[in-house]
Parts: structure tokens; sequence; C-alpha cells
């Protein structure tokens, strides 16, 4: 189109606009302008006037205009502006100075802003359900959600009921009976409270300052969690935290550093993969390094078995629904415990394998929720050592001749010794079960029971929450070794032979794995090439422009409060790209980098959250932390612990867009293969922020501008709405539906493949002998010692009994054959530790997300199994045996406290017969923390169990966190707290 | 006749997930809903709660979940109790307290037997789960617990009196304190998974010092000599007699398993469920 003309429609299209829509009228009074569109080599253009909302625009050179957006020649600036625009081109003229603005920046944001808007006011969204009710949708992290709005508040939510538009579900023939998945989806109980999460007494709706801290005076540093705060105003806020951020710069790179959870709320937009760090690569920070913290004994342990690591060292999944509802005799449930956590989609596809009457077994320590509901043999092995039982199931097999000869003979290498191993012939003890009874508590009989059982009929292993990895045993002081073992047992049963393979049905369902819709992990708007998996396929396929941080400086997170009272911190790196990424150090302070003196803080629950929290709460009190700033939703229990506060939206006040489940290539690929659909969600900005709080995209935006840097943060004014429509066009919807449609409905089921075009069975290929055919671009190329596609992402190819790559590594606590080391804490060995017999397993939370969800003012607090009230507070629940609590005089409801040298908690009883005599099963699930005495140092009353944890690594080289087994002891509360920590305690 | 609602709940599907749990909080928190129900408070009323309930002790156990809220009886003490017409049956069998007419009377809390009824403090009135009245008015077909219920435990089911005992008959459902003769309109399949009682025991056999799991053997359970059930070990050499009446005395178990012998023992059988403990065969002489 001719540039004059493309300049004169401009202002046309504004007026047109603002008639048509109040809202964008609206929007044109904000702010008085002139803006001028150039050209640089000749002294042509058109400048528009905005003043009180009334638009004029002449053509020509404006002598004083207050933005200018001038493009290099004519054939750019046509091809820049004409509609519809190619993305690509645009980029490359922004990367390349091809187009430049001149100006304010935040102006130059707002006016962009303004431009786009001409396009996006005319979009719909929602559905008119009658009397005045919209509804809308979204998505949580508990799954998909309609949400209902009347006159501008949220009424209902609930999960998503399909019609008949949608696409239509799978169905899965298996023994004569046919298995279809409701229509609809389920949510999580952390997904079903949202509501009153949205509206909870606890939302930070102001920017505030703490009352004692002055910038440019006394900063009382040591009031941090102590002193209260007060109100403040955006800008003075902004100012403050700009400020803050040009003062720690001026120190030298790596001054700030920033601290987010492992998670964030449901979204590729907010998510701090991509906000988040689009941001702070603009600023320049030290990164936390975070460890696998759900997935430890696989990433440091099982992967050296079989390589895998692109998934955490844990296994595809591909079709196992399929094959187990098919095949399998048999189900072990192994430390794995679906129905907590993530959601119940699998719940209905394990009802129909009871249905179909496979038989169940389920191993740990607690008679879990899963186990609860599908009922079978429930074995309770002491924590920690059911490394020993999976040994002794090895000796009955090779004493029996009942395992997989010739897939251990084809497709392994290293049995022999493992075999001598097992039979005791390197060390002198055979690994009997009767040797394993001594270790675990477990009667010989069941171990014969179930080995003669495994080996005879196909089973299923389930090991972990997911069936394939997550949470549990592999998090524990022994998780490396029982991960190790799970990889070991799976391959002497020839794992990828019909029936034989890992899963418990919460993973592999059918769905088509090749339709594109980029996962959170992928990055989204980051422009981050480094740390998501932006550069797989989201790169290219919504162009944006990258970003990258200039600073090389990292802290491993486990060690961050070591790292600030100390001035050093070492670990190592979580790098999934290869089985040997695992063996970089990382140290901090890095070469040539001043250290840390600013945090900021995303997200404020991490004393719920990290090991021995109490380290935590010290650490903002430390001198040389000079600024801290939370961002946040809700007040929890870190929140305090900083000088400024800023207000963070919930996803429902804002826009973004998502797909259930779907992390993305780069983190456990293919994640929604856990749910029954593959649902897509444009998440709707369902209402408007409460009080002054803000989107993080804004919030972000908003220090941008005061740093100059705003028309890049938001790549010349692109807003969440706009992001989101280039996020569906960079995907496979926008050749099956239309944004209009999208956007007005809100979700999109994805149509699953046709019973013949099914992915193939998982692990098959290796078993068959074939090239790898599952939809997997795992292991990178490189990581194949043979052809393409032959073999695992091991030194032979092959499954390695005795791992090649750790005889390459040298950590006492992982030798190549993997041999039963007892690590957890125990008295016999470590004596001081004899006044706490009870060990205390602190599994993944069932009912919160970790601990999302659990806001002081959320529906769940009313959960008797999640938390109990008592005198006005809901006290976190820890399940104890019927026995120790008799013994100890506890009884249901009583308020208890946890308590051992690194920290004291008190929780509410609930007395049980589901756990093993001797074994505390409390949930790292705690928002909130509430020190009886002074911070740091005394009891909580919060519920953070996670102060009685361990910070010391799984094993000696690596970075990972070992919370289940922790020794402690309980009494009944008394009120008073007398605790003191350990060096109080000897000094 | 005309068709009223009746809702069926089945306890061995729950799972305690508590989507229906929060359906209710996300339904009424907040929300007014004038002739139905005032807004909830935000936390602390439970109008659809979970019991729950353990049988069998470690290490046979079995835990069981389910909901409990307003049964919407017929002849509901509730209605007796209330003042000026503050509670209502509706024709179509639901039981409304009136939000503004009950207000100050808090006796209608205690009148429930059931203990269904939250006492609103800050409006001074009582609250109960409505059944969703005000959405089944609206058009909607089920409550939002059982479109809230991933495990298919709720079945709301709009049919005439007649019928409702045809199927209650048919599929044995039962109510909760039918002693009382409330005539509730909640029906519960399952019911002795939080009623009855449940015994466990391991039987095993020992051959040159190696204990192993006694797999399919008779267990025979009788009671004054009199068999009263009899079932096979499993792999495991376990079994489970379920369905027992608490408190009903002293029952003796047998156990036969062909050439590896046979065993015994009694127990009596208090309000608990008791694991029996290990039985070793021993060889017939
Ligand atoms: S359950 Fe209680 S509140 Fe409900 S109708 Fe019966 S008596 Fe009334
Ligand atoms: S939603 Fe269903 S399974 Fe979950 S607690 Fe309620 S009744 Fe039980």
């Amino acid at each position: 189109m001719n540039l004059s003309l493309i300049l004169w429609g401009i202002p046309q299209a504004m007026r047109v606009a603002a008639r048509v829509y109040p809202d964008y009228a609206a929007r044109l009074k904000e702010r008085d302008c002139i803006a001028q569109f150039r050209l640089r080599d000749v002294p042509e253009g058109r400048w528009v006037q905005l003043k009180g909302g009334r638009i004029s625009s002449g053509k020509g050179i404006h002598k004083n205009p207050d933005l200018t957006i001038h493009f290099k020649n004519k054939a750019i600036a046509e091809n820049f502006l004409t509609p519809p625009f190619d993305l690509l081109e645009r980029i490359d003229a922004a990367k390349n100075f091809k187009v430049g603005l001149d100006g304010p920046d935040d102006l130059a944001v707002w006016f962009m802003a303004t431009l786009a808007r001409l396009e996006s006011i005319t979009w719909k969204s929602g559905t008119d359900m009658g009397n005045g009710v919209t509804r809308y949708t979204n998505g949580t992290n508990g799954g998909p959600i309609f949400v209902y709005v009347k006159d501008g508040k949220i009424i209902r939510t609930t999960p998503m009921d399909f019609d008949d538009e949608d696409a239509p579900s799978w169905t899965i023939e298996a023994r004569g009976r046919k298995f279809t998945p409701p229509r609809k989806t389920t949510l999580a109980a952390h997904g079903a409270c949202q509501k009153s999460m949205v509206y909870s007494k606890n939302r930070l709706l102001y920017p505030m300052k703490r009352v004692d801290f002055d910038p440019n005076g006394e900063r009382n540093i040591q009031n941090r969690g102590k002193s209260e705060f007060v109100r403040i105003s955006w800008e003075e806020a902004l100012n403050i935290v700009s400020s803050e951020i040009k003062r720690a710069k001026a120190k030298g790179p790596g001054a700030i550093a920033v601290a987010n959870g492992s998670h964030h709320q449901w979204g590729n937009l907010g998510h701090y993969l991509s906000a988040f760090n689009r941001f702070w690569n603009l600023i320049g920070v030290t990164k936390l390094m975070h460890n696998p913290d759900s997935w430890e004994g696989w990433y440091w342990g099982a992967m050296h078995h079989w390589g895998n690591s692109l998934r955490l060292g844990a296994p595809e999944f591909y079709g196992t629904v399929e094959d187990c509802l098919k095949e399998a005799e048999m189900m072990v449930f192994w430390s794995s415990d679906p129905d907590a956590t993530y959601g119940f989609e699998g719940t209905e596809r394990r009802a129909w394998a009871k249905e179909l009457g496979i038989k169940m077994v389920h191993i740990d320590p607690y008679m879990n929720h899963t186990a609860a509901h599908l009922g079978g043999k429930w074995i309770s092995p002491k924590p920690g050592t059911d490394s020993a039982f999976a040994q002794a199931l090895c000796h009955v097999w090779i004493t029996e001749g009942i395992y997989d000869k010739s897939f251990v003979e084809k497709r392994t290498t290293g049995f022999d010794e493992w075999k001598a191993y097992i039979l005791g012939e390197t060390d002198g003890v055979a690994k009997t079960p009767e040797w394993q009874e001594k270790e675990t508590g477990v009667p010989a009989r069941d171990v014969r029971a179930l080995a003669r059982e495994w080996g005879t009929k196909k089973t299923y292993l389930g090991a972990g929450g997911w069936g394939v990895g997550v949470g549990g045993a592999c998090r524990g002081p022994m998780g490396v070794q029982w991960a190790r073992m799970m990889a070991i047992i799976g391959a002497m049963q020839g794992y990828g032979r019909p029936g034989y393979n890992f899963g418990n049905l919460q993973y592999g369902a059918p769905l088509d794995f090749n339709f594109y819709f980029p996962g959170y992990a992928e990055g989204s708007f980051s422009g981050d090439l480094a740390y998501s998996a932006n550069s797989a396929n989201n790169y290219q396929r919504m162009p944006h422009i990258v970003t990258m941080s200039s600073v090389r400086q990292g802290i491993p997170r486990m060690w961050l409060p070591e790292a600030i009272a100390n001035g050093r911190a070492s670990g190592y790196l979580t790098d999934v790209s290869s089985v040997q990424g695992q063996f970089f150090p990382i140290h901090y302070p890095s070469p040539g980098h001043v250290p840390v003196e600013m945090i900021y803080k995303y997200g404020s629950a991490s004393f719920g959250t990290m090991v021995d929290a109490n380290r935590w709460v010290t650490m903002y009190q430390n001198p040389k932390l000079q600024f801290v700033v939370n961002q946040s939703v809700w007040k929890e229990g870190e929140t305090t612990y900083a000088d400024v506060i800023l207000p963070a939206c919930t996803v429902f006040e804002r826009w973004d867009i998502g797909e259930w489940y779907n992390v993305g290539a780069g983190y456990v690929h293919h994640m929604f293969s856990m749910n029954n659909h593959r649902v897509i969600s444009l998440q709707h900005k369902c209402i408007e922020p409460l009080g002054e709080s803000k989107s993080d995209y804004d919030i972000f935006l908003a220090i941008a501008e005061k740093l100059g840097m705003g028309s890049m943060y938001s790549e010349g004014g692109t807003t969440e709405l706009d992001w989101c429509k280039r996020v569906f066009d960079s995907s496979d919807m926008a050749k099956h539906t239309t944004w209009r449609k999208f956007l007005k409905k809100g979700y999109f089921v994805v149509p699953s493949d046709p019973a013949t075009a099914r992915a193939p069975l998982a692990n098959n290929w290796f078993y068959e002998g074939r090239k790898k055919d599952t939809p997997e671009p795992y292991p990178l190329p490189s990581d194949y010692v043979r052809g393409y596609g032959e073999g695992l992402q091991t030194a032979s190819g092959k499954f390695e009994f005795i791992a090649s790559t750790l005889k390459k590594f040298d950590d006492p606590d992982r030798p190549p054959l993997n041999q039963y080391m007892p690590l957890y804490e125990d008295p016999k060995r470590d004596p001081e530790l004899g006044e706490f017999p009870l060990q205390l397993l602190s599994p993944h939370s069932r009912y919160p997300f970790h601990l999302m969800g659990d806001d002081e003012g959320s529906s769940l607090r009313d959960i008797r199994e999640h938390r109990v009230l008592k005198d006005g507070h809901y006290y976190l629940v820890a399940r104890i045996s019927r026995q120790d609590a008799e013994a100890r005089g506890i009884r249901d409801d009583d308020l208890i406290r946890l308590w051992n040298l690194r920290g004291s908690v008190v929780c509410a009883a609930q007395v049980t017969d589901r756990l093993r005599p001797g074994v505390i099963s409390a949930s790292t699930a705690s928002a909130s923390y509430r020190p009886a005495g002074e911070p740091g140092r005394s009891t909580d009353l919060g519920g953070c169990v996670n102060l009685l944890n361990s910070s010391k690594s799984i094993t000696k080289k690596s970075h990972g966190i070992k919370p289940n087994t922790t020794l402690i002891q309980v009494e009944k509360w008394t009120g008073v707290d007398t605790w003191k920590p350990a060096e109080a305690v000897n000094g | 006749m005309a068709s009223k609602w009746n809702m069926i709940v089945d306890v061995a599907k729950c799972d305690n997930c508590r989507g229906c749990f929060l359906a209710v909080k996300d339904e009424h928190i907040g929300n007014d809903i004038p002739g139905y129900a005032a807004p909830q408070p935000p936390q602390g009323h439970n109008w659809l709660e979970i019991e729950r309930r353990e049988r069998g002790s470690y290490p046979i156990v079995e835990a069981h979940f389910m909901p409990v809220m307003c049964n919407h009886c017929d002849d509901a003490p509730c209605i007796k109790a209330a003042k000026n017409g503050a509670i209502t049956k509706r024709p179509d069998g639901i039981v409304i307290i009136d939000p503004v007419k009950s207000r100050g009377q808090k006796q209608i809390v205690d009148a429930c037997p059931y203990r269904a009824i939250s006492w609103n403090e800050e409006l001074q009135i009582p609250q109960a789960w409505i059944f969703d009245a005000h959405l089944l008015d609206e058009g909607w077909t089920r409550t939002r617990a059982e479109q809230s219920c991933a495990m298919g435990v709720f079945q709301s089911v709009k049919v005439e009196d007649a019928e409702m005992q045809q199927i209650r008959a048919k599929e044995g459902l039962e109510v909760l304190k039918p002693e009382l003769g409330t005539k509730p309109r909640v029906y519960y399949r399952n019911l002795h998974l939080m009623t009855k009682c449940l015994v466990g025991g391991t039987v095993v056999t020992r051959a040159n010092g190696v204990e192993d799991c006694a797999a399919g053997a008779v267990v025979v359970l009788k009671q004054q000599g009199r068999e009263v059930a009899r079932t096979t070990t499993d792999t495991f050499g376990e079994f489970r007699f379920d369905r027992l009446e608490p408190n009903s005395g002293r029952y003796e178990i047998e156990v036969t398993s062909g050439s590896a012998g046979r065993g015994s023992l009694a127990f009596d059988l208090g309000a608990d469920s008791p694991y029996l403990g290990v039985i070793t065969l021993a060889a017939a002489a």
C-alpha cells in the first residue's frame, strides 16, 4: 500500500474507532501528544496530534513532535505499516534499526499500543449466559476452568463441559470393553479454590513500603519480617525500585539476584519463564540455579543407566495407557501417589484398570491417597530403605530365573557384575528377602510373593507420582539409589514389551503428539534462548526479539542463604541437554562479578518450600542485603521480609494463553498426556485487577519504562492480549479455528489421533531393537553412539547395569554399581540424633499445588486433611500412626510440635493406621510462616515443615534436596516455645 | 404425583478429592442468592463435608470417604423447629431455609440430627446446602457437586417418590440414621464402608525355616460354630471379611490349605476393625 495513503488512514481509523468504541475514545484521552511518522532519507511523513481525546493530523514534518517513528526509507515503511503485518519483517526492521522510535519511552509504548488497539478493540470474548452473566475461560495449575462473571465480579468457577462442536474423545478397546473418558475436564483442588484465592482477604492490593525503610537514610535491615508496611503510590514504588536497580548495577555485574519459585500461575505469558525472564535479561542479574527438586533421584541417578536426560532421567510414556489396560495383570505403585497434587484425569483410567481386575500393589510407608482409593496390597517399608527391597526382588528373580533373559542379554551391559553383587559374590552379602527384612521391616515372604508374581505376570511399574518419575522416594537421602533401582528392575523385566512398562495410567493417554502448541517452558515471548526451550520451536514460529543477560553469575538455589552470609556457594548444574551436564560445577561468586546485595523475590513463600528454611528467614536480616523487593499476589509467609512490596494480580485479572499441562519441549516433553484431552485455553481477563494490583507484565513494563527499556520489553507496545494472538498464530490451532472464534469461546480441544495412527508404545522400539519411533526429539543427535535413533543415550547405547558415566565422575554416594548404602539419618550412625526417633516424610501436598492455593484466605484451608482450625488459626495436618500417637498421649486434631535441631513446627495431628509406626507424614504445603518468637530462631505455627529438613545435598557432588526421612521428635504442643536453634543450644 | 429431586451418593467411588466440597463453597461464598441463600462466610462453613473413616488396623487398612450434607428430609426436624415458616419444603422435595425469615433462629441449627446446618455468626442465620435449587430452577440438570466430581460419586435423580423407592430397593441404597424417621432424600450406595467392620489377617507357611505367604488358602469365618462367610487368601496370604456388625461378639476363623495344613484363631469384634495378625499353618497331624 502507498505510504501516504497508509499514513492518512491512521488518524482516520483512530477517529472511527473512537466513535464506535467508547473504550477507545477513553484511551485517547489518557495522553496528549504529537506523534510524527517520517522517513529518514527524505523529509516525508505525517504527524498525528492527540489533545483531550481529539485527533488532528497533517502531512509533512511537524516542528515539535513528542514522538518520532522513523523508517529508513519508503519501501521499509510501507512494508512495516501495511496490514496484515508480517511479524518476521517487523522484527527484522526493529532489530536491524530499519525502524526506530525517538521520544519518551513510556509515551512510545503507549502510542504504539494505542495503534495496535485499533485492531484488538474489535475483538470479543466470552459467552453470554443470560441474566447479565458472561462465561469466560481461564487456566490454572489444576486445570482449565469456566469463569462466570456478573457485574465485574466472578460469581462461579467450574470445570469445563465440552459441547458437540468440540473434537471427539478417544476410545480404547481392552479385553472386550471400550473405554472413553468423560466429555469434561477435571479440576485439582488448587484449581477449584481459585475464586476464594482471587477474593482472599490476604490479597496485596497496593504497593507498600516497610515503615522503617528509608532508601536514602536508615534502612533498618534487621527489621525485615518484623516491621509493619505502609501503602505508597505506584509512582513512589517504581521510583524506589528503579533507582535501587540502578544503584545496585553501579556496583558491578551480578549485584542483583532474582529469586522465583519453581512454578507460577498458569499461562505462557505471565509465567516466570516469559514475562519475568524477558525483563531480567534486559537488566542483567545473578540467577538462582534451580535443582530438579521433584526429580532428584531420577536426574542424579537413574539417568546414568539409560539416559533420558531431557526427561530428567525418567522414562518415556507414550501409549502406556492403552497397553496397560490391554495387557497388564498387575500394577505396582512404588512411592506413587498420582491422586495427589496434579489433578484427577488419570483417576478414571485407574478405575477402569480396577474394573478389569488388574491387581494393585502399593509400596509406600504411608498408605497414600491413591492406595486408599484403589485398594490392593499395601507394603510399607521403613522410609529410605526401598532400594534394599528392590534388590531382594532382583535376588529372587535371579535365583529363580524369572526375569527377561533375552532382553538382559541383547539390550544391556554389566549384568554379570550386577548379578554377582546381588548374589553376594562381591561383598559377601547376598541381597536375599531375609537380608532386606532387617533393613526395611517388610517381611521376607512379601518380597518373595511379589517377586514371583512380578516375574511371571505382566506388570506395570508406576514409579513416583506420575509412574514415570516425580516426587516421593526420589527426593529422600536414598532417592538416587531408589530411582536407580527402579530403572534396574524395569530392565530386568524387559521394559517395553507389551504389558511390561513404566506407568500408573497417569501418563500416556492416546493424544495427538504432533499438533504444535507451545508449552510454558518454551519461554513464550521471553526471547530467552539460554534458559528456556524457546529455540526448539517457539523462536521460529512466533517471531520475537531475542533477549540475553550479560551477567554470568549464578547461585545454586538451595544455598542462597550461604551465598549471602558467607559470600560463596558452590553446586552443580541442572543441565538436561546431556547426561554429563550435571557434572559441571557452579561457583558463586563468578570471576569479575560482584556479590549480591539486592534480591528481587517473585512469589513469596519459599519458607514453605526450601529445606532448612530458617536459613532463609535469617538471610533476609543480613546487612549485606541492601534491598529486597517482593512482587506477589498474596501476603504469604515470606512477603514481609522485604523493603518494598509490589502487588501482582491473579491470572483472572489479565490476559494469558496456555494449554493444560503443556510444559513443552525441554522439560518432560508432552506432559499433557496426563490429560484425557488436550485443552488450550484463552485465559480471558475476566475481571479488572483488584485494588491497584497489576499484571506481572505491566509491573515489569512499568519498571522498564523508568529505565528507558519499555519499548524493548514490550516490543514497541505489544500488550498481553496482542501476545495471546501472536501465540495463537504461532501454533497449529490457527489451522483448525479462527482467532476470533477461539477468543470468544475461550478454549479449543485438540482432536486426538485415530486409533490406527496413535503414537507407538513407549520403549517398545528399544525392546524390539528398532530405531526409536516415539515422537520425542531426544536424545540430541550427537548423543547417539551408533546411528541416529539407534539405542539409548548411554556410552554403550544399551541399558547399563553398571553406569559408565559415573565411572568418569567421582561421587562417593553414586558408585557405578548401585550398591545399597544406608545414607538416611539414623541414630545408630549419628548418635547426636538419638533424641529424634521418628522419620518425617514431607511429600508433595495433595490439595495445594506445592503451596499455591494454601493462602490464608483460601477455601482449601477448610479441608480437614489439609488444615485444622484451632483457636482461630488453621494448622497444617501432620499424620501420625496410632501407635506413636498413643505413646505420646496424642489424639486427633491435637496440636503437636515436630522438632529437631534445625527447626520446630506446630501442626495438627491426624492419627491414622495408614502409616508405618515410627513415621510422620506432613506435606510441604505451607504458604504461612508464623514464628512464635524471633523469626528464624523460634517455633513456627504456620506449618513450614521444611524448616526441619536438611540442606545438605542428596549426594556429595550434586545439587539436590532430600527432605524425606528426616529425623524428628513429636510432642503435644504446650503453647510455650522452648525451642532453640542448634548453635544456641550448644553455645 | 410430581417428580422430585433425590441424590444418590456412591461411597465406594469417593476419593476425597474435595471437588464437590470446593464447588459448594465456590457457589455460595460472596454470592447472595435472594430467596435461596445469603452469602456463605469465606471460611469455616462446610455445607457439604466429607467424612473420613478408616477400617482395619495396620497393616491391613482401608480408608473411605463420604460426602454428607443436608438430606432434604421429607419429615424434617428442622422445619418443625423453625418459627414463622422460616423453612419450607418445595414441591420438588428441596428444603430451603429462608435467609430472611430464619434470622436469629439459632435453635434451627441444633434441630438437625445430621448437623447439616451451619450458623452464620455475622448474618445471624442458619445455612445449609440448598441442592443448588437456584441453578436447577434456571435449567441446570445436575448440581455443581455432581458436575465437579471426577469420580461419578453423585447422581441427582428427579423422579416420583414411588420410583425412587423402587430404585432404592433394587440397588440396596441406604439413608443416614433411618431410625429417626426423617425420610432423607439423599441416598447412599455402599454405605457399609462407613458403618460396618472389616477384619483382615495374613496366612503363612513355614518350611525349612523359610516363611512364605500362603496363597489360595480357604478361610472360613464362623460364629458359634456356624459359617458366616468364606474367602480365599490372595498372593500375599491375606484375607478380608467385610460387612461385619460392630460389637457383634466372638468369631472363629478356620484356615485350610491342602497339604500346607491348617490354622485357626478366635477374636471378639468390638467397634473397631482389627487386624488379626499372622496365622502360621501347621501341617495336619
Ligand atoms: S438434613 Fe437437617 S437441615 Fe436438612 S432437611 Fe433434614 S433436618 Fe433439615
Ligand atoms: S468430588 Fe467426588 S470424589 Fe471428590 S470428594 Fe466429592 S464426592 Fe468425593
